[in-house]
């Protein structure tokens, strides 16, 4: 990386001299007159010393840590859901700290207003019965829970953690587009941007006058830690899932804060409590930082299909006992139509106007307000009233423009008439712009701004910076943020040197990333299966290799030998008519879907190593010719994989949740060696057989080593079967599995092991006690099935 | 009237189920004026691991009910005993049809009787212009929401047919109406959805209806399982009418309330979530006797 020469201020005026920004709206990066913002100095000095070349290579910087890290963009097009790069832009939005001051304290007034609102709803209903709110919009919001009426939570708070988004209008003034009170999601985003710009402009930004984000996050730890009841109570992040279009950014936040991530069946109410089903038991959970909509939470008493949430929550929530972030029913606040009703909200509360006014919104429902959006239906944006979704969500707005997107109703006027009371108006807003590099030189593009908050024993902590929105070309309406763009991370930059304290813990509140034992039964069961599903692609891997490289050694398929393999691999599941047989797929895919499961435990790295071997296998499907290539393939795949398996097992901490990776991997490698030896040790098995027994334990040279003579069955049997000093044995797995089981929690109770642990040790004693010439067949297909059984019983024990 | 209630409801697994979680709403109401619940005794088989109970928020008793033990059958018995009271309708206070949306505009609650919760869909409720055509068809004009309410439950009653076997509990009102049959259930989804659909505000209520008929009149339908019929809300004087389309007969003494709802969902006898499901078997036993010597 060549040293930023000195800055000459001429080059900075280069860079601005073809920034052409458009003079209806304003711009961050300079003003009506041209002049660049102060907020940007620095930053664009450092810029406008840098080659073309040398920003190219700084910006691969980030994108590299970005594709290392596994940040990804979860997105359903058609149903169909896809892992797309993340779209850095790789330009900051910069906003001066003055400015950024104005900006919190108009959402921390905003939040407080919200807040009171909140109470006001699930209260006594002031705003309904001295009509401030129309209670019809109230009545039919679906996020509006009766359920949760009376519900006071346990800290007097409906509202924790926040968002907002907002954006800059045509007169400089920033608006608030939308209120994100339910679930807020992008704060790990905001992060991931952060570390991606603070490696690309690294030179510059170790010094640079920016506000740090890590207070941010300190504060919203021990916000959500001081609403425990008790200190060994967990605070968990409720996920809908791995396949939650923001599942990364939840696994990454959990990693981050050090929090418990789980699932609705992870979770269970007991006696009124919430608990996390743990290998260990079940533990008290007190806080929820919920990432699932309200609805979906509770089967019992919300929606009843939902399969994300816990039966008995809605119970709990009830007598106090938990408290959510934020409260079940806070979603009613998102409502599009509320902001027609808030300014006067609070003129009458506050009794002074919104600091930081919302978008003006006209509620359908109300005869003056319908005329006044008719009359200017050409600058509105018309859309359902109770929508909570994003301004420029495309498939939210029913008008844009006056243009009706697709409607029964052949007019703007009848559609207005006839579902009035259903439709809000807003101002088509416009933004402002900020700069991309694009085609080597810098261009306007229009930003909105997500700004995110939470609660503290002092007040509102705002996140000094966010999470901006780039809509992808020229021209700054709504209709160009619909089109979908790139994201940016927003600098707020002060005139004094910053804290650059990033530690998240200071020593004073660190708490342990988690209480012993507490590995959810869930991720103990997706660990679990990942060993087994890993060490199962081996196998089938390990099989298919040896047919290929046989038929490449020109074997004919029909030889003895390969029928009797070829009909072993039918025998469990594997068909050699292709080249790439769909269960070893299967079994990749089943790897991924299980580490992906389980994503805020595995190293990015692991999960890189991953996602890159189920990228090949169905990128190569249908278009590997057997024998050689096939053979060459298996042999990339066994390497990739026992890549994969390295990082998993070399980086993951020696505790309960490698016990069950390594549990699952032990299981499924007793079950397919056994069932393997069976088949090619039977006295019926051709020629060649024994050799391959070796090949596929992967013990041809081992064998080599000790045996000097020809492999006989007796010989495979000591090697493969009771050879404790071989790590492809059975008795070393049997050894490994006892050792682990034993070590499991509950697994000894006052000297006595637990019924599973004693199944465990008998078969054991019988396989150790065993001579290797009883060792046919038919015993190994009972050792099997032993095993099978013990691998059920560990489940009912731990795992469900 | 005073009434002896005995109700039992029970489910078979083909295999055992644990983890079971329920919500039972099927405890009558204390209605001051109409209703007076004398007694009541809910009684749980196997013994529940946990017990609670709590008024949901339109006022019903639901009692949350946990079985931590794995268990192939369940039963739930209710005895209770009710007095019902007679009260009479004065027609002329009903608020004109025409008058009706003006009337929601003014009201200002979203208190558990607001007819606000009652205009719109609710999760087992859709309007629609086929159902609301429907219903202008049948009526006069400058009719009174009473009216409305009257005759469209005589319209659907004439015009379906009542069958215990042709829907099930997740039969969609749409699909009942299409083929005009159904059991009391379907009759009162049918009715609310029409009514909603030309502006009247309607909700669901649950109960049980007497067993054995007065002498010399005929025995009322759906009296061996628990019983729904409708409430319709006939203006701010009136206030909200119940009406039983199975009978199309006004709601009297021979009605016990169980539960209010927007529909069946909010007032669903049992409801629940278990953490294996497999085929279930469920029955209903309903007795609803008259206690002649206490009148």
């Amino acid at each position: 990386m060549a040293e930023p020469s000195p800055a000459a201020p001429g080059n900075i005026w280069q860079m601005l001299d073809s920034y052409q920004p458009a003079p209806i709206v304003p711009d961050e990066l300079v003003d009506a007159h041209g002049d660049l913002r102060p907020a940007w100095n620095d930053f664009l000095q450092y810029l406008s010393a840098q080659s073309p070349a040398v920003m190219e290579s700084l910006f691969r910087r980030g994108d590299t840590y970005l594709r290392d890290s596994g940040v990804f963009l979860r997105q359903y097009t058609n149903e169909v859901s896809r892992e797309r790069p993340w779209p850095l832009s790789h330009m900051p939005v910069l906003i001066h700290e003055r400015e950024w001051d104005e900006i919190s304290n108009g959402l921390k007034q905003r939040a407080d207003l919200l807040e009171r609102v909140a109470a006001d709803l699930y209260g006594e209903n002031t705003l309904v019965r001295d009509g401030f709110l129309p209670g019809r919009l109230i009545a039919e919001s679906p996020e509006w829970l009766r359920q949760l009426v009376g519900v006071e939570p346990p800290s007097g708070k409906y509202l924790h953690f926040l968002a907002f988004e907002i954006g800059r209008g045509p007169n400089g003034q920033w608006w608030v587009l939308n209120d994100r009170t339910q679930a807020p999601s992008g704060a790990g985003y905001a992060l991931e941007n952060r570390v991606a710009t603070s490696r690309i402009y690294a030179e510059h930004y170790a010094n640079a006058k920016v506000l740090r984000l890590s207070s941010f996050f300190r504060d919203f730890r021990t916000s959500l830690l001081n609403l425990r009841r008790s200190p060994d109570h967990h605070v968990a992040i409720m996920t809908p899932g791995p396949y939650s279009e923001t599942y990364y950014e939840q696994a990454y936040i959990a990693r981050y804060l050090g929090l418990l991530l789980v699932e609705g069946e992870d979770l269970t109410v007991h006696k009124g409590e919430v608990h996390v089903r743990t290998v260990s038991g079940l533990q008290p959970v007190d806080v929820l930082w919920r990432r699932l909509d309200a609805l979906y939470s509770d089967p019992l008493e919300l929606e009843e299909g939902s399969k994300l949430g816990t039966p008995g929550l809605v119970g709990a929530a009830r007598r106090g006992t938990v408290s959510m972030v934020n409260a079940l029913g806070t979603g009613v606040l998102e409502t599009r139509a509320l902001m027609a009703f808030l300014p006067r909200i609070a003129r009458q509360w506050l009794g002074e106007p919104l600091t930081l006014p919302n978008i003006a919104t006209w509620w359908c429902g109300q005869a003056k307000e319908r005329r006044h959006v008719l009359e200017n239906v050409e600058k509105m944006m018309i859309a359902p009233a109770l929508s909570t979704r994003m301004p420029f969500d495309p498939d939210e707005t029913t008008v844009l423009a006056g243009q009706l997107k697709s409607s029964v109703h052949p007019t703007v006027q009848q559609l207005i008439d006839e579902e009035g009371t259903w439709l809000v108006g807003q101002e088509a807003v416009s933004f402002s712009t900020s700069p991309v590099f694009a085609d080597g030189r810098l261009q306007p593009r229009p930003m909105s701004m997500r700004v995110f908050m939470v609660r503290t024993e002092d007040g509102w902590s705002v996140m000094p910076g966010g999470f901006a929105r780039i809509g992808p070309e020229e021209g700054s309406t709504v209709l160009n943020m619909q089109k979908g763009g790139s994201v940016a991370d927003v600098w707020i930059v002060s005139d004094n040197p910053v804290d650059t304290h990033t530690r998240l813990s200071d020593g004073t509140s660190a708490m342990p990333r988690a209480r012993q034992g507490a590995l959810p039964s869930n991720a103990a069961e997706n660990l679990f299966w990942l060993g087994r599903y890993v060490d199962r692609a081996e196998g089938f891997a390990r099989l298919n290799r040896a047919y290929h490289s046989r038929l490449a050694d020109a074997e004919p398929p029909g030889s003895l030998l390969l029928r009797h393999l070829s009909g072993y691999m039918k025998f469990i599941g594997l068909d050699v008519a292709d080249a790439m047989p769909r269960a070893l797929v299967g079994a990749i895919d089943a790897t991924s879907r299980t580490a992906g499961s389980v994503r805020d435990r595995l190293s990015p790295d692991g999960w890189a190593a991953i996602s890159e071997i189920v990228e090949t296998v169905h990128a190569d499907k249908g278009e590997v010719t057997p024998g050689d290539e096939t053979a060459r393939r298996m042999v990339w795949l066994l390497r990739e994989s026992s890549g994969f398996t390295g990082l998993v097992h070399e980086n993951m901490y020696r505790f309960t949740e490698w016990r069950f990776l390594s549990l699952g991997r032990s299981v499924e490698r007793l079950m397919a060696l056994a069932s393997a030896l069976a088949s090619f040790l039977h006295p019926n098995a051709p020629e060649g057989a024994l050799d391959l027994a070796l090949e596929y334990g992967d013990s041809t040279i081992s064998h080599r080593r000790r045996y000097a003579f020809m492999a006989s069955r007796l010989s495979v049997i000591e090697l493969l079967a009771l050879d404790p000093l071989n790590p492809r044995s059975l008795i070393f797995h049997l050894d490994e599995l006892k050792a682990q089981v034993g070590a499991l929690p509950g697994a000894t109770e006052n000297g006595h092991p637990s019924e599973v642990y004693a199944q465990t040790l008998r078969i054991h004693t019988n396989f150790r006690t065993m001579k290797a010439e009883a060792i046919d067949t038919n015993a190994l297909l009972d050792f099997r099935a032993q095993i099978a059984t013990l691998s059920d019983a560990l489940g009912q024990a731990y795992m469900s | 009237m005073l009434y002896d209630i005995v109700c039992t409801i029970s489910y078979k697994y083909r295999t055992p189920v644990w983890a079971g979680r329920h919500l039972l709403r099927f405890t009558p109401l204390e209605l001051p004026g109409v209703q007076r619940a004398v007694a009541a005794n809910l009684n749980v088989l196997p013994a529940p691991s946990e017990r609670s109970r709590f008024r949901d928020f339109f006022g019903n008793q639901a009692h949350e009910i946990v079985f931590g033990n794995a268990h192939s059958e369940i039963g739930f018995s209710l005895k209770a005993r009710v007095e019902r009271l007679q009260h009479r309708l004065e027609d002329g206070a009903s608020l004109a049809l025409d008058e009706m949306p003006k009337a929601l505009d003014r009201i200002q609650s979203l208190a558990p009787d607001s007819p606000l919760h009652f205009v719109g869909r609710s999760p087992r409720i859709r309007l629609s212009r086929h159902l609301g055509d429907y219903v202008e068809d049948r009526l006069p004009f400058n009719v009174s929401v009473l009216e409305a309410v009257r005759t469209l439950g005589r319209t659907l009653n004439s015009e379906m047919t009542f069958d215990a076997t042709a829907t099930s509990v997740e039969t969609s009102h749409e699909e009942a109406f299409e083929a005009r049959h159904g059991v009391c259930q379907d009759f009162s989804h049918i009715m609310i959805a029409a009514l909603r659909s030309v502006g009247i505000p309607a909700g669901y209520v649950s109960g049980f209806l007497r067993t054995k008929p007065p002498e010399g009149q005929p025995r009322l339908s759906g009296a061996d399982a628990m019983h729904a019929w409708v409430r319709a809300w006939c203006g701010p004087d009136l206030g909200w009418v119940e009406y039983d389309p199975t009978n199309a007969v006004d709601v009297g003494e021979d009605h016990i309330v169980v539960g209010y709802g927007r529909d069946y969902s909010d007032v669903s006898p049992v409801k629940g979530v278990l953490k294996a499901a497999t085929a279930q078997e469920s029955r209903q036993a309903v007795d609803v006797i008259p206690l002649e010597t206490a009148s």
